[in-house]
């Protein structure tokens, strides 16, 4: 009992060191986490978004591409980041989550605004009035940043 | 389809015959490798000898038989032969490790020759993982954006040379990312990751490419469904292929674990 104790006392007491790595092992979670609720959702369950929509820039081609290999190389990548933080003593949960936070926003934000307005890579629905959902889509993805801000800057004067 | 019918019912069984063979001869090899070797050395990994197996038998299926003639008609049938042969293949291919395993089985001089060839520069240098994407994608992006496409299905010569490039192509590409056999030269976690993430997109690129610009006489249904099939079917294949390399980067830097090493790795 004792022993166990001892253990869960000193299970994270690296942290602070690590607090940066925390933080971003959390960013590239939130990135291809966020990526992969998009294609599963808006693109194979609601049918909303398009594979390829015609109007589709070169650009927003390449953007599309580069964004998909990234976000399965964040989302295993950082699983393996977060193994070695335990490993090593050093996860640090609140922190971690206010990464996720800001990198899912992150790439809401860019989704919404880059890929889907200047590179047209394709509309959230169509045959639709867009404009709501366009304006619903960004704002999910300012408190998603909102929310992980606050978090990383309370995390960041518990330093010490 | 249409003017292609006449070419399946005649797709010579001479040339399926002839890519099959290859591997065929591997899956025998291999199999008597390990039982030769198994006689003097410890036991060779059951995982492996199966891995090996079943990345020839995802390779045979391809090359002979109904998905070979249905390839040779229909883009979807054809983009299920490239993810077998260019892509599931060579993985499991690699991860039977046939070089560890051929160097334990030959005598010790031959083997030394065998290691003194995979030394040479010739294979160090398509085994660069930048070089190896070149010839693994940039041959695939030459293939379905070119005439080279219909070409190969009206000359018996290039359909055997693409089929075989496709292939090892592929195995190419594996190993130059992950090392499971001795690698010679090798090349950072850091370096090999962004590489990758570069191919893989461009070979995500190219799926939606062809969804939009499907190769000369492909109906366009054949060349979406074709499409998908590359970019979904790619992708499964494709996590495989980076959960290996990060577990191995994991394992790698077990090392590090004191509090003070703050580096991860090289």
């Amino acid at each position: 009992m004792t022993n166990m104790y001892e253990e869960q006392k000193h299970q994270h007491e690296n942290r602070f060191q690590y607090k940066q790595r925390n933080m971003w092992t959390g960013i590239l979670f939130g990135l291809g986490v966020v990526a992969f609720i998009d294609e599963v959702i808006f693109h194979q369950l609601l049918h909303w978004h398009h594979f390829y929509d015609k109007s589709t820039a070169a650009i927003g081609l390449v953007s599309d591409g580069l964004f998909h290999a990234f976000s399965f190389f964040a989302t295993i990548g950082s699983a393996f980041l977060l193994a070695d933080l335990n490993r090593k003593h050093g996860f640090w949960l609140k922190r971690w989550l206010g990464g996720i936070f800001l990198g899912a926003g992150s790439f809401q934000l860019y989704d919404g605004i880059i890929q889907h307005k200047f590179m047209k890579l394709h509309q959230i629905r169509y045959n639709v009035e867009i404009l709501p959902y366009d304006i619903v889509w960004n704002i999910l993805a300012a408190l998603l940043i909102i929310i992980g801000i606050v978090l990383l800057l309370q995390t960041n004067q518990k330093d010490q | 389809m249409h003017s292609h019918d006449v070419h399946a019912q005649n797709f010579p069984i001479m040339v399926q015959l002839l890519l099959a063979l290859p591997f065929v001869l591997a899956l025998i090899g291999y199999i008597l490798a390990v039982i030769i070797s198994n006689q003097h050395k410890k036991q060779w990994p059951h995982f492996r000898t199966i891995c090996w197996i079943v990345g020839n038998v995802c390779a045979l299926i391809t090359l002979i038989g109904p998905l070979a003639a249905l390839s040779h008609i229909h883009f979807d049938a054809h983009m299920i032969g490239h993810l077998l042969l260019g892509m599931l293949a060579p993985l499991l291919m690699a991860l039977a490790a046939p070089m560890t395993l051929l160097l334990r089985t030959l005598p010790v001089n031959r083997a030394r020759i065998l290691s003194r060839l995979l030394k040479n520069p010739y294979v160090r240098f398509i085994r660069h993982p930048i070089i190896a994407s070149i010839l693994n994608v940039g041959g695939l992006w030459l293939l379905y954006t070119t005439s080279l496409f219909n070409l190969m299905h009206e000359h018996i010569l290039l359909y055997v040379f693409i089929h075989l490039h496709i292939f090892l192509a592929g195995y190419l590409f594996t190993i130059a990312f992950i090392y499971i056999d001795p690698t010679p030269h090798s090349y950072s976690y850091v370096f090999r990751s962004l590489t990758l993430v570069v191919a893989l997109a461009a070979h995500a690129i190219l799926a939606k490419f062809i969804f939009a610009n499907p190769p000369h006489h492909v109906p366009s249904t054949e060349a979406e469904l074709g499409a998908k099939i590359m970019y979904y079917g790619g992708d499964a294949i494709e996590i495989l292929l980076v959960y290996i390399l990060f577990y191995q980067w994991f394992k790698s830097t077990r090392n590090s674990i004191q509090p003070k090493a703050a580096t991860s790795s090289r």
